[in-house]
């Protein structure tokens, strides 16, 4: 079984937002950086996998030295080595042809990635890559089982869950509970160190999208209690403050 | 090469003789990817396997604790500083303290976490020979055998030697038969492994022994009812005749009293640095619970009164956690040093511990006080919901009182730190003389190096060493050798000690990321070293006076040294509203503790 995990390298969950040069560019001063919470349970996945069928994982990440500290995280959980794409992920379809190219060089079974990132939550890239390789795609996929040469996998749908049987290789957006996330120990952060980390630029790619300018969302507005008498308060509220109805 | 050799000769108490520059300190933002991926790691698992749990622990539920401990052993928590090939990670002595720093949130885990990987481990590893370290401390490290430490008596606390129970060689001389009660012993209730220390017949100091608990013949009381950290499991322990084979006595006959001092010298400066990350989460609730808390219209955050408050936690967390890092680069460094010299490294690592001996009771005393005092204002901040159970800071204030009792009561720690001074000033080891020439020649430092921006703090904490060893050497000078006798100054001393070394280490942080990125981004640790420099000289100041007026009764002669006092504690001009407000705004605006090292 030979499993690619794509991680994202994103800020962390309670980090402080706020945009440069006109709002073009997300400022990174004293954010931290973390591994996209979803891609941890597509790569706690990959680890049990390994455990149970053996083979290798692969982590790759796009993007520039910064991200490193984050790949080593992937390496001292499970990861046997990994490759950085030594370029700013531009878009999801930028990042998506980064990764077909390299699961063309690779023979990779199975591709698993978080069913989104948490900077710009598209939710794109496992379909792109699944288009680009001419390969079946699932997300958000909750569950996954490797029989032989079938992955049987169960997804959230509209309304109720689908179970599906899919031919290897497949590209896989994971979400919980896939897997419980895994904490890296302490012999694993020491064995990091000296894992491989292969370096790569870019493959080529036009850019398909331009960032114009990013907002901020609106600051939420107080909870305003009505008194459990006073229902026509509440009605008149909800229609023509909150416009609910 | 010329670093290196500066960073050779740091003393252990050098720092109130020498004016070190920012470069010879280890600062923890300094702390490679390794080290910080086992920090987050550490935090990880205290966030999923501890806070969940905290009332079942604190229950005191059958197994939950000693399941928690083997699950950090599974992670490698256990085995951070024993070498590898006795199954640990062989990792540096501060790495050690930066794992014992995350895991000081966690109330009862923290002391079943610290009497283990400490008091529990360190015996065996430092004074075990060949065969007890194989046989022992690849289990002590993988969690699968929990380890105790058996020193207290109902009669012996902090007179350890004074110790009761006996050990008796067997008529076939093949086991000591131990028989003796020991109290206040954190584990007790699921250790298989017991440190215990025990007389030889008549013998004047103690032994140690390593004892199973399958050799039988032990018994205990109930789980004492505590104040705080009621989740750790604290027994009275009997021995009963308990069969220990001869080759299980822990280095030489007689030898456990410096065996129990010395452990407990590496044991307490871990518990100061074993309150950082305590600090910090009452930092992080409190500025969370203001910024939610509305009185008036406004959130409590938005009263100064509030911010006064989260921008002291800040600065003092910020205090010891610049101190403790520092010494215990320092001891790493030392150890280094005594292996290149050809030391084996066990002896290397306890004699680097010994060295910096006043440091590490420094960062006990002063860790464990700050975490009270934090605790406290967290308790504040929450106002009528801080006296309720339903939120956190209750446990919070009842889990730190402890720390100030454990491993060495503040009072003895203050006072051996001043006796270890003294001692290395009687000896020769620095010239009180020289330090205190000032007096002849006026008082004016000449400046060591450029400490712009903070170059009148500097100046400050020059100042406050002068004062430090004008009192020290006022009370050699009346007392003589009988100075031991005198704990009330001693108290006094160790407290404008203590402060000093705080707030130089808060400085040379500072100045060090100063050097590395610049004023402007420094700006934060700008304000937090002039905010805990504004304290510490004032308690140095109240200090210094106290002892001053205790020991000389002519009031001329008094009002001339509380002049100088007053000369050497001159740091007034500060804005402190200003300070805190811009240090809480900070918090406000994060919603939480100000900075963040490990993510």
């Amino acid at each position: 079984m030979k499993i690619l995990v794509c991680i994202t390298h994103v800020p962390d969950t309670t980090s402080k937002i706020s945009f440069v040069d006109q709002d073009t560019v997300f400022d990174k001063t004293g954010v931290q950086f973390i591994i996209g919470p979803y891609d941890d349970y597509a790569l706690a996945r990959a680890v049990e996998l390994k455990e149970q069928l053996g083979g290798s994982i692969m982590a790759l990440n796009v993007g520039l030295a910064e991200t490193e500290p984050t790949i080593r995280k992937a390496l001292a959980i499970g990861a046997d080595e990994a490759i950085r794409i030594n370029a700013e992920p531009k878009d999801a379809f930028f990042v998506a042809h980064q990764i077909a190219q390299v699961v063309k060089g690779g023979d990779y079974d199975l591709i698993l990635m978080g069913r989104e990132s948490i900077d710009f939550n598209g939710g794109q890239v496992h379909g792109m890559v699944g288009e680009l390789l001419g390969i079946p795609s699932v997300s958000p996929v909750m569950h996954l089982d490797i029989e032989g040469n079938i992955a049987k996998l169960s997804r959230e749908i509209e309304g109720g869950k689908e179970l599906l049987e899919v031919a290897l290789p497949i590209v896989a957006g994971c979400q919980e509970p896939i897997a419980e996330w895994k904490i890296p120990n302490m012999r694993g952060i020491m064995s990091a160190r000296s894992k491989p980390l292969n370096v790569l630029d870019p493959f080529e790619d036009e850019q398909k999208t331009v960032v114009e300018n990013f907002v901020m969302p609106a600051a939420k507005s107080g909870i305003k209690m009505i008194d459990a008498d006073n229902v026509g308060e509440l009605v008149d509220l909800l229609k023509n403050e909150a416009k609910v109805f | 090469m010329e670093k290196t050799l500066e960073k050779n000769i740091v003393k252990g108490g050098g720092f109130l003789f020498n004016h070190p520059h920012f470069s010879e300190i280890f600062i923890p933002e300094e702390f490679n990817d390794e080290q910080k991926m086992m920090a987050k790691a550490t935090q990880d698992f205290i966030d999923k396997e501890v806070f969940p749990f905290v009332e079942r622990i604190d229950a005191l539920e059958e197994g939950l604790m000693p399941s928690i401990m083997t699950k950090a052993g599974e992670l490698g928590l256990l085995g951070v500083c024993i070498p590898e090939q006795y199954g640990g990670l062989g990792m540096s002595f501060n790495t050690g303290m930066l794992i014992a720093d995350i895991v000081a949130s966690t109330g009862s885990f923290t002391t079943a976490f610290g009497a283990h990987t400490g008091i529990g481990t360190l015996p065996i590893l430092y004074y075990g020979d060949e065969t007890q370290k194989e046989k022992y401390l690849p289990k002590l490290s993988s969690g699968e055998w929990k380890a105790c430490y058996c020193l207290t008596e109902p009669d012996s606390g902090s007179d350890a030697n004074a110790a009761k129970t006996k050990a008796i060689l067997s008529e076939d001389q093949q086991h000591y038969l131990i028989t003796g009660q020991k109290m206040w012993i954190s584990n007790a209730g699921f250790a298989d492994l017991f440190i215990v220390f025990a007389k030889i017949e008549d013998d004047k100091n103690l032994t140690a022994f390593i004892v199973e608990k399958s050799f039988g013949g032990i018994t205990m009381n109930d789980e004492e009812r505590k104040m705080g950290i009621k989740g750790s499991s604290t027994r009275q322990v009997f021995f009963n005749d308990t069969k220990v084979p001869v080759e299980n006595m822990l280095s030489n006959r007689q030898n456990g009293f410096k065996i129990a001092v010395n452990i407990l010298n590496i044991g307490r400066i871990k518990l100061g640095c074993g309150v950082i990350n305590a600090c910090k989460q009452i930092a992080n609730q409190s500025t969370q619970y203001a910024n939610d808390r509305k009185q008036f219209g406004v959130s409590i955050s938005s009263f100064g009164a509030i911010k006064q408050k989260l921008s002291q936690m800040a600065a003092k967390t910020f205090g010891i956690e610049s101190a403790s890092y520092r010494a215990g680069q320092n001891i790493d460094d030392q150890v280094d040093v005594l292996i290149a010299q050809g030391h084996p490294e066990h002896e290397a690592k306890l004699q680097g511990v010994e060295q910096f001996a006043i440091e590490a009771a420094i960062i006990k005393v002063h860790g464990s006080d700050v975490l009270n005092e934090i605790a406290d204002q967290g308790v504040q901040v929450y106002g009528g919901m801080g006296f309720s159970e339903e939120a956190p800071m209750a446990r919070a204030y009842r889990d730190a009182r402890i720390a100030k009792i454990y491993e060495g009561t503040n009072e003895i720690n203050r006072m051996l730190l001043v006796g270890m001074i003294v001692k290395k000033i009687t000896k020769g080891e620095f010239n009180l003389k020289d330090e205190l020439d000032f007096f002849n020649t006026g008082m004016i430092h000449k400046d060591t190096f450029d400490a712009a921006p903070l170059s009148k703090e500097y100046k400050a904490i020059k100042n406050l060493k002068k004062a430090t060893l004008m009192v020290t050497s006022k009370a050699l000078e009346i007392y003589g050798a009988k100075i031991n006798e005198e704990q009330e100054v001693l108290i006094n001393i160790s407290e404008m000690v203590i402060e000093t070394y705080v707030a130089e280490s808060t400085l040379l942080r500072t100045l060090k990321l100063i050097d590395q990125s610049g004023a402007t981004s420094a700006g934060l640790f700008i304000n937090l070293t002039k905010l805990y420099l504004f304290d510490a000289v004032r308690k140095s100041k109240n200090a210094g006076y106290e002892a001053l007026a205790c020991m000389i009764d002519d009031e001329a002669h008094l009002d001339s040294l509380l002049k100088v006092m007053d000369r050497l504690t001159a740091y007034n001009h500060l804005n402190t509203s200003r300070l805190s407000r811009d240090i809480a705004d900070e918090m406000i605006l994060q919603n939480k503790f100000p900075y963040t090292l490990y993510s």
